[in-house]
């Protein structure tokens, strides 16, 4: 099936099988290698991309949906300088090896535009489809509050 | 450039550099092992046996090979001549049993999940496709489950020689002298439950074969160890091998293996003739990515009745799996060690028995075997201070070794070089309001507070820094422990440094930076650190038991060393001077008396590159490189306290909060060592409250997946208070390494909480996980016996 797709900020046009991921789809058929897979039951939110501006878990969206659909992952979050949350992540020390930093600030931007000050526990709900095996999530919170604190709304 | 218009840059080591990697990590511009694509790149796609026990009666992969995309299949049957067995690098015994390991099962499977045949497509989807063509039949043979049982006469045998595969025994002291007429001895028995190591980039491989020379590309822990593997163990010319371990997304001892698919991505590439990939998915890796854990552990204490130990008797059951993989036998033998822990003691007996079972082999994860053998001394801790009305703290300063008595040779004949477990304490005490805390548990209990407070405590020490070269030879390793570093100063002053310890995640290229920095007073900045690659880093011992700083760490400033020397005769030189008149700071020499006589280390590599004018005999070239092997281990101790709410009507535990006080020795980069408590703790509470690898009657995984698997996320963990004290390493940095440390201290710290809330009402015990349902049965348990009673 042909599909138009807009990745951060360029337009695709692909022939893709109906059941191809759009996870898939991004990785190997566009080039965007920076969304990573974690696993295969959409628990681990490493592959979450901003979908129409709202996050989804790539794995669990077929590429075929995405049509006519405008996609930013983690390589398109910057705008000119690295987004607040990407700011905030290095700066705290939120990321170790950094597998799940793609899903884990996307899905952040996300919960920062429905709840721009959100509370410590907020923070931890809001990004319970997302997990780290690294950083026991201490930093990501603290992250996620300072990107908050930095107007991170975007 | 003169001496008195620059200050002499501050020093790195304390510095909470920010990390070096993050710029790649934040914007998504890595380089993981799925993301390389090569030219004419095949995938492949592995059939795996259904069965925790089989003998495979016939394999066909014809109507697979039909299909269209599809390039070659292949039964393990096709590789039998070339696939040898996955090494096993530690026969801890003379007679231990290392039972034959295929990569790709031949005659017999013994643990669902184990490769039967392999299909290779253009691309991913053609080939998971093409794996559901492959006919095999097997004939079902008995399962073998459960440790306590495999040994017993008549149970169905996993291999032919039996189910043990060694028994290894330590004593030191008289330990019947210890026990006989001991005014208290209390025995328990543990559960070490077996875990998933979960790392969360699955394991993948992308290898090439061109001509004789072999690319791997593998999402690993060991780029080193694994090509001295391919060359020793499957007959591939060592120098015709080339290793590389790209990003690497987490490991914890999980990707400390030369596996099955490794070997195998290297010979269907070698057959084929194209670049062949593999990615494994979360499920097919829960079931066949090595495990960790799983133990049972009788434990027995004798003690005074004022509470001095006077003996620790500890007899181990470990499963070993179906197979011995790279370490997995040393695993519960590092524990054998650690029992003893931070207390003295007259006597010491321990013997391990390794048992083969149907299921995942086991091996190394975060702490690997410490964290066992911790849980169980500080959980019985614990117990012997119920046993005598005392507190727990008071229990354990009574036998811990005081901070003037370092070094102090323990009873498992380790010789601690330092510590204060006092000053950890205290200090842990202080941030945590111990005292406020008991009191609000008495208060609580006496008004029977359904939602019980308990304070756990756990106050550890790990051997880490692993290891002194002769130490892991008298153990039987099949290596040594020691690590390399090398040192090329650039023309323009600016220094690559290479390492061969292997990050994934720790921060190398940041902290070693760090601490070439002040080795060589040149800026942060100007200061590349090379990994991962054995054609850039040819020699290391990779990454595990956190050993990078405390070995890889050594080897650094060794290797800088050797630039500092080679550069002090070129500077005598340039200077006109005695080289015993150079005095070196802060990356410059200077004549003794003589402060504007002097030349810095970017001048003396732009004079060394230039080679004009270098003294007679002198090689043009500043580069250097070291290996260090070091003489002990390292003793990362702390005390972690841990308070918990326990919901005695639904069971549920929350943890209230969380102190912990480590020392680690000198610090190089106190974010990167935070980061390392947080992420160990987290690990730690996961196995006390979340995670446990389920195998059914069959012989089935049940958590394959994370949906099943219970990886704790931010909404099931705490925040966590954390705090150091330093008593320096006996190394030239001081430093003790801390990779492992959370997760050793704080799964008994959280157990302790609970049972310690549940206590008053008869719990003495609850298997891990503490899932609301065990402790829910736990406390009607206990309600029954006590009205029984």
């Amino acid at each position: 099936m042909e599909i138009t797709v807009t990745v951060d900020g360029a337009r695709y046009v692909d022939n893709v099988e109906p059941r191809m991921l759009l996870v898939h789809y991004l990785r190997e058929v566009a080039g965007k290698t920076g969304t990573p897979i974690g696993c295969d039951t959409s628990n681990c939110g490493a592959c979450t991309v901003l979908m129409d501006g709202a996050s989804v878990k790539s794995c669990s969206v077929l590429a075929v949906q995405a049509d006519g659909s405008d996609i930013t992952t983690i390589e398109g979050l910057a705008n000119g300088e690295w987004h607040p949350l990407q700011r905030a992540f290095h700066e705290l020390h939120a990321l170790q090896c950094g597998y799940c930093t793609p899903g884990m600030i996307i899905a952040a931007a996300d919960l920062l535009r429905d709840n721009p000050h959100p509370t410590e526990q907020e923070i931890r709900d809001g990004l319970e489809g997302n997990l780290c095996r690294c950083t026991g999530y201490e930093n990501i919170v603290r992250a996620v509050q300072r990107a908050a604190e930095a107007g991170a709304t975007t | 450039m003169t001496a008195e218009t620059e200050a002499p840059q501050a020093p790195e080591l304390g510095r909470a550099r920010l990390r070096k990697e993050d710029a790649r990590l934040v914007t998504g511009q890595t380089n993981w092992t799925d993301n390389i694509v090569l030219p004419g790149m095949l995938h492949m796609a592995f059939l795996r046996s259904p069965y925790a026990h089989a003998r495979i009666t016939s394999v066909d992969v014809s109507a697979a090979r039909q299909l269209p995309g599809v390039i070659a299949a292949f039964s393990g049957a096709d590789f039998a001549g070339e696939q040898g067995s996955l090494p096993c690098a530690w026969p801890v015994t003379a007679d231990i049993v290392i039972p034959n390991h295929p990569p790709m099962a031949v005659d017999e499977v013994r643990y669902v999940g184990e490769a039967v045949a392999v299909v290779v497509a253009r691309d991913r989807y053609t080939a998971a496709d093409a794996v559901e063509a492959i006919e095999i039949d097997y004939e079902p043979l008995p399962p073998v489950l459960d440790i306590r049982t495999a040994l017993d006469e008549g149970a169905p045998k996993v291999h032919p020689q039996g189910n043990k595969s060694y028994e290894w025994p330590f004593a030191n002291g008289d330990i019947e002298a210890a026990f006989r007429d001991a005014p208290v001895v209390l025995e328990r028995t543990y559960r070490q439950q077996r875990l998933i190591p979960s790392a969360m980039e699955p394991r993948a491989v992308v290898a090439t074969c061109v001509a004789d020379e072999v690319t791997l590309w593998s999402a690993t822990q060991i780029p080193h160890v694994l090509r001295f593997a391919l060359a020793a163990f499957f007959g591939i010319p060592e120098q015709n091998i080339r290793v590389i371990a790209p990003d690497v997304g987490g490991g914890f001892g999980s990707k400390l293996q030369v596996t099955a698919e490794e070997v195998l991505a290297v010979l269907v590439a070698r057959r084929l003739g194209r670049p062949v990939k593999w990615t494994e998915s979360r499920s097919e890796g829960n079931m066949t990515v090595h495990h960790g854990r799983d133990q049972w552990q009788r434990i027995r204490i004798a003690a005074d009745s004022d509470g001095r130990l006077r003996g620790l008797d500890v007899d181990l059951l470990a499963d070993m799996g179906a197979y011995l993989m790279l370490v997995t036998p040393g695993v519960p033998l590092l524990g054998a060690f650690m029992f003893p822990a931070i207390y003295k003691m007259d006597a010491y007996s321990f013997k391990c028995t390794g048992v083969f079972t149907t299921k995942m082999p086991t091996d190394a994860y975060r702490g690997a075997g410490r964290p066992e053998a911790t849980f169980a001394i500080e959980r019985i801790m614990d117990e012997l201070a119920a046993e005598l009305r005392m507190d727990p703290l008071e229990i354990r300063e009574r036998n811990w070794i005081k901070h003037e008595e370092f070094p102090y040779t323990t009873i498992a004949t380790l010789q601690y070089d330092s510590g204060n477990y006092e000053a950890a304490t205290a200090k842990a005490k202080e941030l945590f309001g111990y005292d406020e805390l008991r009191k609000e548990q008495a208060e609580r209990n006496s008004r029977g507070d359904p939602v019980r407070l308990g304070i756990g405590v756990s106050t550890f020490t790990e051997m880490c820094g692993l290891a002194p070269s002769r130490v892991l030879g008298s153990l039987s390793y099949g290596a040594g422990g020691w690590e390399h570093a090398s040192i090329r100063m650039l023309p323009t002053g600016k220094v690559e440094v290479v390492t061969g310890s292997s990050a994934h995640g720790q921060g190398h290229e940041t902290a070693w930076s760090q601490i070439v920095a002040d080795q060589l007073g040149v800026p942060f900045e100007d200061i590349r650190v090379l990994h991962g690659d054995t054609q850039v880093s040819p020699k290391g011992m990779d990454t595990y038991g956190s050993r990078s700083l405390a070995v890889g760490g050594l080897a650094l400033v060794s290797a800088c060393d050797k630039v500092v020397e080679k550069a002090r005769v070129i500077a005598a030189g340039m200077l006109e001077a005695s080289a015993d008149d150079l005095e070196w700071s802060h990356g410059r020499f200077s004549v003794r008396g003589d402060p504007d006589a002097s030349k810095t280390i970017q001048e003396i590599a732009l004079v060394t590159f230039a080679a004009h004018s270098l003294p007679d005999g002198v090689e043009p070239s500043l580069d250097s490189d070291a290996t260090y092997d070091p003489d002990n281990f390292s003793f990362p101790h702390g005390t972690h306290l841990c308070a918990t709410e326990v919901d005695t009507e639904t069971g549920m535990v929350t943890i209230r909060s969380y102190v912990a006080v480590d020392d680690v020795g000198k610090v190089v980069n106190p974010l990167i060592v935070e980061g390392q408590v947080h992420g160990g703790i987290a690990q730690g509470i996961a196995q006390a409250l979340y995670e446990e690898a389920v195998y059914d009657d069959a012989g089935n995984l049940l958590t394959t997946t994370l949906a099943d698997y219970l990886v704790p996320s931010a909404a099931d963990l705490p925040s966590y208070v954390t705090s150091r004290t330093e008593s320096p390493a006996g190394n030239r940095l001081g430093v003790k390494g801390v990779g492992e440390a959370g997760t050793i201290a704080s799964t008994p710290a959280v157990v302790n909480a609970i049972i310690d809330a549940l206590r008053p009402l008869g719990v003495q015990d609850i298997t891990m996980p503490c899932s609301p349902e065990r402790v829910w049965r736990a406390i009607q348990t206990a309600r029954e016996n006590e009205g029984a009673s």
